[in-house]
């Protein structure tokens, strides 16, 4: 491939320090990245789908550079983020934005809509005041709002629209990649569509790239081509979403494709199975402690990300699935 | 029957009078039943489920009638519903820290209602509270009783509180998004063992959920609401499988199928839920209702048998059409 990736996440690790269980306890460490690796291309969305604690969250932040790695790099169009002076940072922000779960958290309800939007026009250092009055007013257009609403304020609006404005706000800066870190979870469903039916159009319309994060498997499979599955920290299976849920390769996608509910079948689920994956087997597989298919050999040596089949798919797993 | 409630109604006050916030709502339930409430933000099924408990806010007016076991609750005093809450009739919410007091352990609590309903010994209540923490399948049982809730997992604590929940072997248990805030596989686990424990113990279910597919697993019957009214009620698979209501159908088209086309357009309903409904001037979905007639903004909606228990609120119920 002659053009560098969109973004381009190679080797993350990154490690929080919790506090021991007393005050003269020693301080635990938890790897909220254990090497994570992957690249999005321009206008192909990315989702990336895990439980709470896998680390999906850590992920969003440290690639737009809201947080900094222990090791590894993140590139956007070929650049590193992290060895870029902070002025070229802060230029290169305009082209990576970050849509929240919470449209109510996130817009300050004291402000009016334009002000709320043009936010991020400000921390780049701004722009003239004809000029972001126009990018407020397209932003608001993209998203199906009208330009008078720039007046308004956000308890004005509706959870649904709310969410508009937050992506309005994203948008303005023209960004090529949005980070959305389950943008619809807290929307009731008929909302939620009409916010995925907006991300589907902007990036057919308006070329923007979403890495879209959530614990919602159909959300992900409506936007997402290729789709990355995490568990404790690291990517256990990657591949063309479709395929992935149809066929997971890796027990642990394929317990959340069981688990998840739908209309035309009831979920697979062992009840009396572990709750959690219990204390992490140390150089083993992380899944072990939780896996319905686990053999001696997990316990002892951690499987790596490998290609399967055609290569378009990579699994972490010793005995894969199908 | 275990339940009925007929023409249930909550009023709640407002500036400019009192706002109905569920209208004349009429559902049974039998021993061993489980029946799912769905319904978007504002569609008062976490409201009706409070009132089943008598946990309306401050200054609510619920009229109509609520009889289970044969004894009408409406009216019924505060000192006789705590005598029945927790023993007869127990409730699982969604963020269970909300139920569980930080500063007392998980044991102690489970034992709580087992001290106050069953009049056990504080030992002998500890150690039932034990076997129950078992029997919700947590792991160390003797281990988790001794921790405080802060000290669980999200699954762990909504376990503990079904644990609370069950103590007194109580006959209806009313789970409000019990799995909303969990992992889809610890929601997963949460639903099959509150099945398990349904079929065990012959207790009856009244799920409140926003997502139909929940239900659609986990429950014989199911009553979609809209704006304080039941539009549509009936076995879960001829409702979700031949929906009888445009609202219902709506919701059903809303969500993303897994297998559908990337990107595939979804369908939306135009529009925002009445703030105020007048449930006596017509159907509150008239206007967001792409079958919406002149007479549905008059006229409230007749109720339309089909089958078996199957009933649609709607003046056009024999014009909705099959999905899929």
């Amino acid at each position: 491939m002659s053009e560098p990736p969109l973004l381009e996440v190679s080797a993350l690790v990154k490690t929080y320090r919790l506090p021991g269980a007393g005050p003269f306890a020693r301080k635990s460490a938890r790897p909220a990245l254990a090497g994570v690796s992957f690249s999005v291309r321009q206008g192909r969305s990315f989702g990336i789908v895990g439980e709470s604690g896998s680390g999906k969250s850590t992920l969003a932040r440290i690639a737009l550079a809201l947080d900094r790695p222990d090791s590894g790099a993140v590139r956007l169009e070929g650049r590193s983020l992290f060895d870029l002076p902070r002025r070229e940072l802060r230029a290169m922000r305009a082209h990576m934005q970050m849509v929240f779960q919470d449209p109510y958290g996130s817009l300050d309800p004291r402000q009016r809509i334009g002000k709320i939007v043009a936010e991020p026009l400000a921390a780049l250092g701004g722009a003239g005041r004809a000029e972001r009055r126009a990018r407020v007013r397209a932003s608001l257009e993209a998203v199906g709002l009208k330009a008078s609403d720039a007046l308004k304020h956000p308890h004005e609006f509706s959870g649904g629209q709310r969410q508009r404005i937050a992506i309005a706000r994203a948008l303005i800066t023209r960004p090529k990649l949005v980070v959305a870190d389950e943008p619809v979870s807290a929307l009731d469903v008929s909302v939620q569509a009409q916010a995925l039916n907006l991300m589907s159009d902007l990036e057919r319309e308006a070329g923007v790239t979403f890495l879209l994060i959530s614990h919602d498997l159909a959300v992900v499979a409506h936007i997402c081509e290729t789709t990355a599955v995490m568990y404790r920290g690291r990517i256990v299976e990657i591949g063309k979403t479709e395929e992935l849920f149809a066929n997971p390769a890796h027990p642990y996608t394929r317990e959340l494709v069981d688990a998840t509910p739908r209309l035309d079948r009831p979920t697979r689920v062992e009840p009396l199975a572990a709750l959690n994956g219990g204390p992490e087997a140390t150089g083993g597989c992380p899944y072990a402690g939780r896996c319905a298919f686990v053999r001696p050999r997990c316990r002892n040596e951690a499987p790596i990300l490998e290609s399967k089949g055609d290569g378009s798919r990579e699994v972490a797993c010793h005995y894969p699935l199908g | 029957m275990l339940l009925e409630v007929a023409e249930l109604a909550v009023d709640l006050p407002a500036p400019g009078g009192a706002q109905r916030v569920v209208d004349r709502t009429s559902f049974s339930l039998a021993e061993g039943e489980s029946l799912g409430v769905v319904g978007e933000s504002g569609s008062g099924k976490t409201m009706t489920a409070l009132a089943l408990m008598a946990l309306t806010p401050e200054g609510a007016r619920v009229s109509g009638s609520i009889r289970f076991e044969e004894r009408e609750l409406v009216g019924l005093g505060e000192e006789a519903m705590r005598q029945l809450r927790g023993d007869r009739i127990a409730m699982i919410f969604q963020e269970p820290m909300t139920a569980l007091n930080p500063l007392h352990s998980v044991g102690a609590q489970v034992a709580e209602p087992l001290m106050l309903h069953r009049g056990l010994a504080k030992g002998d209540a500890r150690q039932r509270a034990i076997e129950l923490l078992e029997r919700v399948r947590l792991a160390e049982p003797e281990r988790a009783a001794r921790s405080y809730p802060f000290a669980l997992s999200g699954g762990e604590r909504q376990r503990a509180m079904i644990a609370m929940a069950i103590g007194c072997s109580p006959r209806l248990v009313i789970a409000d998004e019990p799995t909303t805030a969990l992992d889809v596989t610890v929601q997963a686990r949460i639903l099959a063992l509150i099945d398990g424990l349904r079929a065990e113990s012959g207790m009856a279910i009244l799920l409140v959920s926003h997502d139909l597919a929940v239900i659609a697993g986990h429950c014989d019957r199911v009553m979609v609401m809209y704006a304080g009214a039941i539009m549509e009620s009936g076995p879960v698979d001829a409702v979700l499988r031949r929906p009888r209501n445009p609202y219902t159908l709506a919701l059903l088209e809303a969500r993303p199928r897994p297998g559908a086309p990337r990107g595939a357009r979804l369908a939306t309903i135009p529009g925002a839920p009445p703030a105020a409904p007048d449930h006596r001037a017509g159907c509150p979905f008239a206007g967001r209702c792409a079958l919406t007639l002149d007479q549905c903004w008059t006229t409230p909606p007749p109720q339309v048998a089909f089958g078996a228990n199957h009933m649609s609120r709607c003046h056009r119920a024999g014009d909705v059409g099959f999905v899929r």
